[in-house]
Formats: structure tokens, sequence, C-alpha cells
């Protein structure tokens, strides 16, 4: 268990540090940074005295350790449109994309899951084919397109709820549908095809034959053993859903870090870009690391593989 | 009717019987999906014939003009001779009335149309620009084909290239590739795309390159896993000791034997390709207006929303829908007729 913990430990390392290593260099790639912080009215003066605070006289390899150096002290310089550090931008916006995201989350398990199951169990049926229709909307359904069919039909058409920004506890409900409706498809097809296999097995025949009454076995014996590969697919959840909070917060104009990115995007604003790319990547490293660990901890079988 | 020796006779079975027999075998083929996504390939392939518009040029006068079927909508409003501006809403010049109903006198009340009536020249209506919408998302089905077609080429091929290297050769340049695939996970591509189109500019061949970085590691991580299989069979190791080159049995005896998989893998991607062009053309890092892409068609009617036009986004959006759902189907049919074992595969 140990190795498994260094060995995933060093890969989530490895891939933060190439991340970092491809945002340094596409921020190159992209021009002088001096032509965003300064002005048409800046002098010669100026234009050196900034290259020499921000390093760009020293070779390439040195200005990417003063990079590396500023990022693990946690500082991305200054955001050029908000004139104010980075993570300060960041952390102001990160909680109302924890929330979405969390949110989000939670609905596609809480929709997924039991209609996994119920089509799984009531296999052929209404029940079923119901599933499978949601589960096809939601994957094939492009997100930004959902949420504005959404927005027009429950806010413009019957104002059931804010059709943008984050105001009462209300507006959240469509943003997190729409972020969450593909993955509920996904752990409703994930769940229903395990759920088919595991009710197949002899040890459930078994308890079926001994007499166990067939709520037990749903939900004590078949149901564990579905659960498995939607836990896997969790980690994957959890970074796709920061990728998807980019569109969904910008059709809902709801203020997370995926519109921040869009709006440092269009603004040309770089040290914010980088600053959020970093923080989604480290979000996703995170959270598919916690997940791994959890998982190799329930199932044996990863550890020693 | 053949005899039959044991002296039964086998009833010849109807009409109705056949009927059902053949409507059991037709009910398994995905004929719907079949049949949706050979529409988006004749729309995207024959579209300057079938379009009846052009669909970048359109006239202002006849902008936001809702789909045939639609009604409009009609206010009463009271005729003067001259109006100023804030009686706009409520009143009408007499010159305005006249064209509509030639017995206007000043003092009336009239019907006029605050929203024009659909009308069989734009089917589904037209945008803000006066763009026929239907024509716009015929041609849309061009760039969506394009982009899909040679995403799955360039990419699957870098995918299917590293997968046999890592299958094969297995050891260092294993780990070295599978560790990109986690990378590549990890990384929100999208954004990355957006960084490239800002800085870059707007164009196809931005678009496809990160679709290619998308899509890869997916075939790369199938045919892998097939080649550790492939790799360990008599006739692989047969065609070793004959001689035959590296490069030959990857390709001639093995690279053969992932292709089922490889068609499948194929076609669930194709969706997914056409998912993401379309969000990156919807958050404007797309293919350049005014060619018309269903994603940027979307996002052009977000904001005409609010004022109830809704035929502008909803149009392009029911089109990428049905072809994802139709590659879906079709991809879960091929999925389980040519390789059951891939049930597994999301």
């Amino acid at each position: 268990m140990q190795k498994y913990l260094v060995r995933r430990f060093l890969l989530a390392f490895v891939t933060l540090l190439s991340v970092s290593l491809i945002i340094f260099i596409m921020s190159r790639v992209s021009g002088d940074p001096r032509h965003i912080y300064l002005d048409d009215y800046s002098t010669q003066e100026d234009w050196d005295r900034m290259g020499e605070v921000l390093g760009l006289d020293k070779p390439y390899y040195e200005q990417y350790g003063m990079f590396l150096k500023g990022a693990v002290k946690g500082d991305f310089g200054e955001s050029v449109r908000e004139a104010r550090p980075v993570v300060d931008v960041v952390l102001e916006r990160a909680p109302a994309t924890l929330l979405l995201g969390s949110v989000a989350f939670s609905f596609s398990i809480l929709v997924g899951v039991p209609l996994g199951i119920l089509s799984a169990v009531k296999r052929g049926t209404f029940m079923d084919n119901f599933g499978k229709f949601i589960a096809l909307i939601g994957q094939s359904a492009p997100p930004f397109w959902l949420g504005i069919m959404l927005m027009f039909l429950f806010a413009v058409k019957l104002g059931m709820v804010p059709p943008y920004g984050k105001q009462d506890w209300n507006s959240i409900i469509l943003p997190a549908v729409t972020l969450g409706w593909y993955y509920a498809a996904a752990n409703l097809r994930l769940v229903r095809s395990a759920m088919l296999d595991v009710l197949d097995s002899e040890y459930i025949k078994l308890a079926r034959a001994k007499g166990v009454n067939s709520r037990t076995i749903i939900l004590k014996h078949a149901f564990r053993n579905a659960l498995i590969p939607p836990l896997t697919f969790a980690g994957v959840t959890l970074g796709a859903l920061v990728t998807g909070s980019l569109v969904v917060e910008t059709v809902f104009a709801w203020p997370g870090l995926g519109r921040l990115a869009i709006e440092a995007l269009f603004a040309f604003d770089y040290p914010l870009l980088q600053g959020v790319v970093i923080t989604f990547t480290l979000l996703y490293v995170t959270a598919a690391f916690v997940v791994d660990v959890l998982y190799a901890y329930v199932d044996p079988r990863i550890r020693y593989a | 009717m053949a005899a039959n020796l044991s002296g039964i006779v086998i009833a010849p079975p109807t009409g109705r019987e056949k009927a059902a027999a053949i409507y059991r075998k037709l009910r398994r083929l995905p004929l719907l999906p079949v049949f949706l996504l050979s529409l988006v390939v004749v729309a995207g392939v024959f579209a300057p014939i079938l379009a009846p518009h052009d669909p970048e040029k359109g006239e202002l006068r006849e902008r936001n003009i809702p789909p045939a079927w639609s009604g409009g909508e009609k206010d009463q409003k009271l005729v003067v001779e001259r109006m100023s501006i804030n009686e706009r809403t409520t009143s009408v010049t007499l010159s305005d009335a006249l064209k509509v109903n030639p017995d206007a006198k000043i003092g009336d009340t009239i019907d006029i149309f605050t929203r024009p009536e659909g009308s069989t020249k734009f089917l589904l209506g037209t945008d803000h620009l006066g763009r026929d919408v239907l024509s716009r998302v015929i041609y849309g089905a061009r760039i969506s084909l394009l982009v899909s077609i040679v995403t799955l080429a360039v990419g699957g091929s870098i995918g299917v290239t590293m997968g046999l290297a890592a299958g094969w050769y297995g050891g260092v340049i294993d780990e070295f590739l599978m560790r990109l695939v986690d990378i590549k996970l990890a990384i929100p591509l999208i954004l990355i795309a957006l960084v490239l189109v800002i800085t870059l500019g707007q164009s196809l061949w931005i678009i496809v390159t990160v679709l290619c970085l998308f899509i890869w590691p997916r075939f790369a991580r199938q045919v892998r896993g097939e080649v550790l299989q492939l790799k360990h069979m008599d006739y692989v190791s047969l065609a070793k000791v004959s001689g035959a080159s590296t490069a030959r049995i990857l390709f001639i005896h093995i690279f053969p034997g992932t292709i089922n998989t490889l068609i499948v893998v194929a076609t669930l991607q194709v969706g997914i390709v056409i998912l993401l062009e379309s969000t990156l053309s919807f958050l404007g890092a797309g293919v350049p207006p005014p060619t018309p892409a269903w994603g940027s068609m979307v996002s052009d009617g977000r904001d005409k929303l609010a004022g109830g036009v809704w035929w502008i986004s909803t149009f392009p959006g029911v089109a990428i829908m049905v072809t994802v759902m139709s590659l879906n189907l079709f991809g879960d049919w091929l999925r389980d007729t040519l390789d059951p074992r891939l049930r597994q595969l999301e």
C-alpha cells in the first residue's frame, strides 16, 4: 500500500509539473508579457526595468525556475485587469465553483445511481426505457445548449428560477442540473450494467435460492458490488466537472473560476489565466489522488496490481 | 412443398408471420440512427444544392423572422399622422398603416405585427442578421463532418501507433506513453485550446490539432490493451520465427486484430469530437465567423432568448444532439455486434 501511495503521489507531482511547463511555454510563445503590463506612454527605461523585475533578461530555464519558485509560494504575479495578486482573485472565485461542482456532483449521484439500479432491476420495463431516455439526452445534448434551453423554459417562460447569476438559493438549480446531467447519465449506465452483471452472478442466485427477500438482495448483496465502477468514474467526473464549469458558468454568468478563466482570456490577462489553469489542474490532481487512494483501500486488487 | 418423411407437413409461413419475422430482424438494426446520420452526411456533402439560401449573407430587413409555422404577434395600434419616439409601442404613422391596410384612416386602431409571421421562404426562420437558419444548419454539418474526419484520421493514427509501440515494447516506452495519457487527462484542454486561439487567431487547424491531442489517448489505451493480448498468440510467434520485421508483425499481423475494437472506439469518439468542437465554437474559439458552425450559432442566439427569439439557438442545438445521439446509438449497436467484450466501455 505504501509503495502504491508513493507511486501515485509521484505521478500527481509529475502531472502538475508538466502542466506548469506547458503553461510557461505558452505564456512565452504568446509574446512579451511587457506588452500587457505597460501602455503606449511608457519609456524605454520603464521597459527595461520591467524586464528586470519580471526576470525577462535571464535565460528561459532560469525564468521557468523563477516561475516555479513563485508558484510553490502561491505567487502567480499580478492580475493585469484587476491590479491585485492573482491568488486573491482566484481564491475569491473558487468557492462558487466548488459549490456548483459539489451540487452538480451530488445531483449526478442522486439521480444516476438510483435510476441505474431501478433500470437494472426492472429491466425492459417503462422504468428502464425512461432511464435510457435520460441517459441518452445527457450524453448527447451539448451542455451549453441544454443550459440555454433550460434557462429559456424555466427562467424566461415559467419564471420559476432566476435566469442567471448567483442570487438566491434557487439560482444554483439550473447550472447544477446542466453540469450534472452528463455525469448522471454516465453513472446511470455504469450502475445499470454493473448491476446486471452482479444480479446474474452465482452468489446472488444462491441468496435467492436461500429465500432471502429481493429487497435485501438488491440493496445488500448486489448494490455494494455494483458501486465499484461508478466509484472509479468519480475520479474522472470530478476533474471533468472542472472543465464543464467553463461552459456552464459562461452560460449562467455564475461567478466562479470557469467564468474567470474566460474573462481573463478575453482580457488578455495571462498571469490570471495561468493562475486559474494551475488551480484547475491542482483541483483535478488532488481529487483524482484522493479517489484513487480510496479506491485502492476499498478494492485490494488495485494495490497489488 | 417438399413431402416430409415422417409424414408431418409443416405449414408454410403466413404473410403475417413473414412480416413479423422481417420486423424482428429489422428491429435489431439501428435503422433510425443510420438514417439520421446519413441525413447529416448528405446535408454536409450536398450543402450548396440543398440549402435554400446563402448561409453567410442575410437581409437585415428580414431579421428575426420566426419559423414557418409560427403565427407571429399582433398588437392593436392607433393610426396617427405623426408620432414621437415614446409613442412607438402604441401608435403607427399613417404612411406605415397604409402599407398594411389600404383603408386605414387617422384615428383608427389597426392590427400591426410586432413580430412578423413565419413564412415558407425561411422554414426555420432567420437569425439576428437575417440569415436563413435552415441553410446555416445544413452548412454547419460540413464543419462538423470535416473536423471529425480529419481529427479521427490524424488523432486515431497517432493513438494507434503509440498504442502499438507501448504494447509491443513494454518497459520504459510503455510507462512513458501511459504517463502521457494520465497527464493529458489532467490538463484542461479546452482552456489550452482557448489560449492557443487567442494567441494564434481563430482557425480550423488549431481546433483540429487540439482535438487530436484530446482523442489520441483513448485509441492508444485501447490498442495497447489489445496488443498485450495478441502478442502472445502463436501466429505472432510464428511470424517472428519466420523472420518478419517488427513493423511487419505490428501492422500486418497485430493491427488487423484490433480493427473491430477501433471501429467501435472511433464511432463513439466522433460524438465526443463533435461535442467538443461545438463547445469551442460556442466559447468563441471555433471556426471564424461568418462560416456557420452549430456551436457558434447556438451562441449567436443566446442573448436573443430573453426577447422570445428562441429559434436561433434551438435548431443548431437539436442538430448537434441528434447527430451525437445517433452516433452513440450506432456505436452501442456496433459494440454489441462486433465486440461484446467492450460492454464496459463508456
